[in-house]
């Protein structure tokens, strides 16, 4: 299955199909198998940094909730460090910064309690020498029946209007408009919803990353 | 720009689309109301792709790989599941061939008659008691992993009248970053059923399904015991540059 001279071919993406909950969520799917279920808590209890909670929706192309989908969530803790041995820094005592966010099966509503993420450098410098920062930011990946390849998208913060313009991703956006997809509703203190459109008005600037 | 700072670590090579089904596939139906219209937004990999969360084995217990054994319903001693026993193993490597080791790989499936443990599946074929249908495992230091399980049956699904899926095996994988985060479906060599599945035929290439389709491994079966299936998995790779030479790669 070689491809190009010494490179192997990827392995092609399927669907999640709509029974993922067995596989990444087993208590959703309605059946008790493991000691530990994965993803259920996203900070930890020590994380530092403002707490807080996301809630939304996904909705497909006509508007209706998909109330199948499982979204997956990446971050950084409050000093813009991922759990990762290349992630940028320490991290607190059992803080991942991954966690699983399961859609209600009758309203399509999901939401998760994390902290809020601090901002992460962007690759490279700019052209005067400067490191450049991403503003704060959640990475969301999204599969569900009808989905064939995972979506990935970001969730930023209306409250950091300064970093979120001088974002490189944001910058990205060709039309402006757009941008606004990727950022989260205020809903009080510590509060934001953030609807996620699969497809037409509205629709989600979803990244190929 | 690019001048090895340390801000400027190695990015993944890009997903090949000519591999992975586009978002719409029109036999594919629900797939048309949840596939993105618009461009997806092209950006090379920042500290937030090239990491991913880390598992270990304290995540996981000894029996979760062992799906013939992992689960009964009412809570007494498992006993042994309805199906064909088999044995799937593989090993997880990137597109530079190197092994992925600590990947975390779950597994879920319908059981031999063709049902799902799930509470919205209400096919007539009867759940079995001593059936959960999931499963996961960490890869080894060689990327090597493996699951013994029950054939699962096809079942049909509400496509067209009369759509059968042929018997699979989904599979979700992580490697060391986001960007090789994976989700797909394990097939079986010789299912007649592959040919005319909307989903499979949602992968354009013929090739490229058949990197899906897991071959029967004779050599490795245990004898008295189970049948071997062998599926192999490749992720990603990362780049390298010039000025980047790590000697555990990059």
């Amino acid at each position: 299955m070689r491809d190009r001279p010494g490179y192997l071919p990827q392995t092609p993406s399927q669907t999640a199909g709509p029974y993922v909950h067995i596989g990444l969520a087993p208590g959703a799917a309605g059946f008790s198998i493991f000691a530990c279920e994965l993803g259920g808590d996203i900070a930890g209890p020590n994380a530092r940094g403002e707490r807080i909670r996301i809630e939304g929706r996904v909705t497909d192309g006509t508007g209706a909730p998909v109330k199948d989908a499982l979204i997956e969530v990446w971050q950084a803790n409050a000093a813009g460090h991922y759990a990762h041995p290349e992630g940028g820094g320490e991290v607190e005592e059992g803080f991942r910064g991954w966690g699983r966010v399961i859609c209600d099966f009758e309203t399509g509503q999901w939401g998760f309690d994390t902290v809020k993420p601090g901002p992460v450098p962007w690759p490279g410098r700019s052209p005067e020498g400067r490191v450049v920062m991403q503003a704060p930011h959640v990475n969301l990946w999204i599969v569900a029946r009808g989905i064939n390849l995972g979506l990935n998208t970001r969730l930023y913060f209306p409250d950091e209007e300064e970093a979120n313009a001088a974002d490189p991703l944001l910058g990205l956006i060709e039309q402006e408009a757009r941008r606004e997809t990727l950022i989260a509703r205020r809903q009080g203190r510590g509060a934001y919803r953030f609807d996620i459109r699969l497809q037409g008005e509205g629709e989600t600037v979803f990244l190929d990353i | 720009m690019n001048g090895g700072h340390a801000a400027n670590r190695a990015g993944y090579y890009p997903r090949d689309r000519r591999r992975h089904p586009p978002a719409r596939h029109d036999d594919y139906k629900t797939s048309l109301t949840r596939a993105p219209r618009l461009p997806l937004l092209s950006v090379e990999n920042t500290l937030s792709e090239i990491t991913g969360p880390v598992f270990g084995h304290g995540d996981i217990g000894p029996l979760d790989n062992d799906l013939l054994a992992n689960f009964r319903q009412d809570g007494a001693a498992p006993g042994a599941p309805i199906g064909e026993r088999i044995v799937i193993h593989g090993r997880v490597l990137d597109e530079n061939a190197r092994p992925v080791p600590g990947g975390l790989i779950e597994i879920w499936q319908a059981n031999a008659a063709g049902r799902y443990r799930h509470r919205n599946d209400s096919y007539r074929a009867p759940l079995d008691p001593n059936f959960g249908g999931c499963g996961r495992t960490l890869t080894d230091e060689n990327g090597h992993y493996a699951f013994r399980t029950i054939r699962p049956g096809p079942y049909p699904w509400r496509n067209w009248v009369d759509s059968w899926r042929p018997a699979h095996v989904h599979f979700s994988i992580f490697g060391r970053a986001f960007a090789q985060r994976l989700i797909t479906q394990l097939y079986f060599e010789g299912d007649p059923l592959i040919a005319s599945c909307p989903i499979a035929g949602s992968i354009p290439d013929p090739e490229a399904v058949e990197q899906l389709v897991a071959r029967l491994d004779l050599k490795a079966s245990l004898p008295f015991d189970a049948l071997t299936y062998r599926f192999d998995i490749v992720l990603r790779g990362r780049r390298s540059t010039p000025f980047e030479n790590r000697p555990e790669g990059n």
